[in-house]
Order: C-alpha cells, then structure tokens, then sequence
C-alpha cells in the first residue's frame, strides 16, 4: 500500500543528519518505527503527512504518488488520505471535545462518525469539555478520535503515549488497537518505548542515524540485540 | 462652558484608526508571524519605527508627503480629490502609521507564541489556511487582539506631535484632546486645560488597568491548565 523511497538533510541537536529510507508497507500492517530520540522517525511521519517535504524520491500510497521529487509533484497535507495525531495533543483550545471533532467533518458530512467515535473512545461524558480541562489520557482519546473523524486509511501516531503514565499507556494502547481493527486501517506508531511496540506491532522498523537497521518481527529484533551485546 | 468638541473629535478619530488598524494589522502580523520571507525583517523593522521616531520626526514627513507641492500630495490631490494636509482624512492616515505598532506586535506575538502543530493538526484535517486561520488561530489569540485594539486605540489618543504637524489646529476638523489643553494653557486658560488633562488621565488609566486585567486573568486561566 505505502512505497516510500526518500532522502533528507535533517538538523538534529547532534549535528547534521542523513535521512535515507526505503520501505514498504502492506495494507491494514501495524507497523511501529522505533529509534532513539533524533534517529529521524518523526520526519518519516511529517513526510507521509505532508507537513514536510523530501530533498529527493517519492512516496506513493496505493498507486497515487503523494510526492515525486523529479516529476514535482507534491500533494498538500489537506489531500492525502490520512488522521495524525500528535505528541502534544493539540487539540483546539476553543473548541468542546465534540467540536474538535466535529471540526474534521467537511461540508455537508454527516455527523454520524463523530457519534460513533465519541463512543469507541468513551467521551460522550466529556463531550462538551473544553480541552483545558481535561486529563492527558482523555485529551489523546480526543486527538485519536478526531484524526479518524475523516475515515483515513493511513493512520500515523507520533509519539501519542509518551507523555502518559504507565497505567493510562495500557488503557490508550486498547483504544489504538480497537480502532486500528475497526476501521481497517494502515497504523504506523513512532515510539522508543519498546514495551509498547511488542504489545501493538507485529513489525518493527528501527531507525539508526537517519537509516533503516532492522525490519522484521519485533522478537527477533530483541534476539539480534540480545546477540550482539 | 467646557467645549467637548475636541474629545468627541479624539474619540472619532482613535475609533476610525483602530478600525483600519484591525483590518490591515490581522493579515500584516499574520506575515510577519509565519513568513520566512527575508524581506520581513524590514517590515518588522518599518512597523516599529513610530515606537522609537519622535512624533514631530514622522509627522515632519507626513506633511512633506502630503504637501501638494510634492508629488504624492499633489497627485492625491490631482486624482484622487483628496487633501491631507490639515484635514482630519491626514489625521487619520497619519494616527494609523503612528499606532501601527501597538495592534501589530501584540497579534503577532501572539500568534507565533500558538503552537505550530495547532496549525499542522488543522491542515491533517483537510482544512485550508483560511479556514484555519478563521477557526482556529483567530480565535486562540482573540485576547492578543483585544490588547492590540485597546493599545492602538489609547495610543491615538495620546498622540500630539504627529497631530499638530500634520493636522494644526482647527476647531472641529482637526483640534484633538490633546492640542485642545496645548491651545488652553498657550491662552492661559490652565482651568480648562486641567479638567481636559484630568480626563485624559482618567481614561488613560482605565485603559491601561483593562489592559492589565485582561492580561492577569489570561495568565491565571493558563496557569489553572
């Protein structure tokens, strides 16, 4: 489903940064890309999503090429079919839960799927809430949901857990795995924790310096690590 | 009996420029907050000036400018009908250089203190600029925009220098507050000047201690976050 051949200069606190990934991703994979802080796996995630643009290569997405460095091509955030959700939330401050959700909807959609995730992610209580006033926990729940709001196929979290306590991490992880099976969707996860990864993924991408070093099943990766150190 | 004629045309005058303040300062400091166009850097330098150039500095060139003896002057007046030098039309083309900096730094300020992921979440969305722009910076820095709309406001009021090169002083065209209590205490009238004074001063206060308020309660509300 995802073809991504891509290379970027990146400035990362140590020094300049060589980005150089070639990968593929099937159709419906959970796919976790795991790396220390720096490794270049949030600029993947901002590449798929538009926010930031390749030096060269191109990323297709079910034979639509999204970004093409030779033939210019590059299709804007607001057209590629995907839900993101951030670190930090951000969700709009002025706007309730339900209307950061209802926000998502275009013209004359139908409000059903607001509805439906208000209950998959359990907020119908907090629906009239203002983010301000709402836990960590919950305001991840918001941003999960919102960013599933448009029916995405590609749905890419970066870093959605880390600035959540252990018992809260377990609780949100359920509701990523709910939603990743429901609504058939392509999941990538940046992360550095790897608990998280062998309880969502059965893939793991791990970035080392701006490159891919392992690609496989999250297991064997430990084993490789056990073996060497 | 006090003539109040000079505050109602101050009040007209500050109410007019922070008007087209609003309109032309939203997009300017959205520019100047998002673009990384070098040229900015002399914008931003051009909007600040009137906060360090003396008033009769800017109002010295806003005369030669309007004069219709120059050429800008004379072509406003030549196709355009329009004569601004002693006129409260100067006046409030001159009050709006003046006080550009206190609408725009504030709105700018604000909005380059919103996250850019707010931005960013929106675009993910599907959402244009405009419509993020509208619904989502807006009205995340509305209080910026109240501050600025007051600050401009308070500032026309304030201003003399810039007024009495510019605009003289004629009665109900462009005799202000504050050339009013210049023109009493020239004639020796210091009771008239000092009730005009003393208004001044009240209003003045109150529009700084709204201004502060504003700010207090927003700091409070984000530190309950």
């Amino acid at each position: 489903m995802i073809e991504m051949e891509v290379r970027r200069k990146l400035q990362g606190a140590d020094g300049e940064l060589n980005l150089n990934v070639n990968v593929r991703i099937g159709a419906g994979e959970l796919v976790a890309l795991y790396g220390p802080t720096g490794s270049g796996k949030s600029s993947i995630l901002r590449m798929l999503a538009g926010l930031m643009l390749p030096d060269e290569g191109f990323i297709k997405v079910r034979d639509e090429l999204w970004f093409d460095h030779e033939k210019k091509l590059n299709i804007p955030p607001q057209h590629r079919d995907i839900g993101m959700v951030f670190q930090e939330y951000s969700l709009f401050p002025n706007m309730t839960v339900r209307g950061n959700l209802e926000f998502a909807l275009g013209r004359n959609e139908d409000r059903h799927m607001v509805e439906e995730l208000l209950d998959v992610v359990e907020l119908r209580g907090l629906q009239d809430r203002r983010p301000a006033l709402l836990s960590g926990g919950q305001k991840q729940r918001v941003a999960l949901a919102r960013a599933l709001v448009r029916k995405p196929r590609l749905l890419l979290l970066d870093e959605p857990l880390s600035a959540l306590d252990f018992g809260m991490r377990g609780r949100l992880q359920e509701y990523i795995m709910t939603c990743h099976r429901r609504m058939n969707l392509t999941t990538i996860l940046v992360t550095h924790d790897y608990p998280e990864v062998l309880k969502l993924s059965r893939r793991i991408l791990v970035l080392a310096s701006g490159n891919l070093a392992y690609d496989g099943p999250p297991e064997a990766f430990l084993e490789q690590m056990g073996n060497k150190g | 009996m006090l003539d109040f004629g000079p505050f109602i045309l101050t009040l007209k005058l500050s109410l007019i420029t922070t008007a087209i303040l609003f309109s032309i300062g939203v997009p300017i400091a959205y520019w100047l907050a998002y673009s990384r166009h070098k040229a900015k850097v002399l914008v931003e330098a051009v909007v600040a000036l009137p906060m360090v150039l003396p008033p009769s500095v800017l109002g010295f060139y806003l005369l030669l400018a309007f004069s219709p003896q120059n050429a800008f002057g004379a072509w406003l007046s030549e196709h355009m009908d329009v004569q601004l030098v002693f006129t409260f039309q100067g006046l409030v083309v001159a009050s709006t250089l003046y006080s550009l900096p206190f609408m725009i730094q504030p709105i700018q300020s604000g909005f380059q203190q919103l996250p850019r992921s707010l931005t960013e979440a929106s675009y993910t969305l599907g959402k244009g600029k405009m419509t993020t722009l509208l619904r989502v910076l807006l009205p995340n820095v509305r209080m910026a925009i109240v501050t600025g709309c007051i600050l401009a406001f308070a500032h026309t009021i304030g201003e003399f220098g810039v007024v009495l090169m510019v605009g003289g002083n004629i009665p109900g065209e462009t005799r202000v507050a504050s050339i009013a209590i210049y023109d009493e205490v020239e004639a020796m009238n210091y009771d008239a000047a000092g009730i005009y004074s003393a208004i001044l001063l009240v209003f003045s206060f109150i529009v700084l201690a709204t201004v502060y308020l504003i700010n207090f309660n927003q700091r409070k509300k984000a530190e309950m976050r």
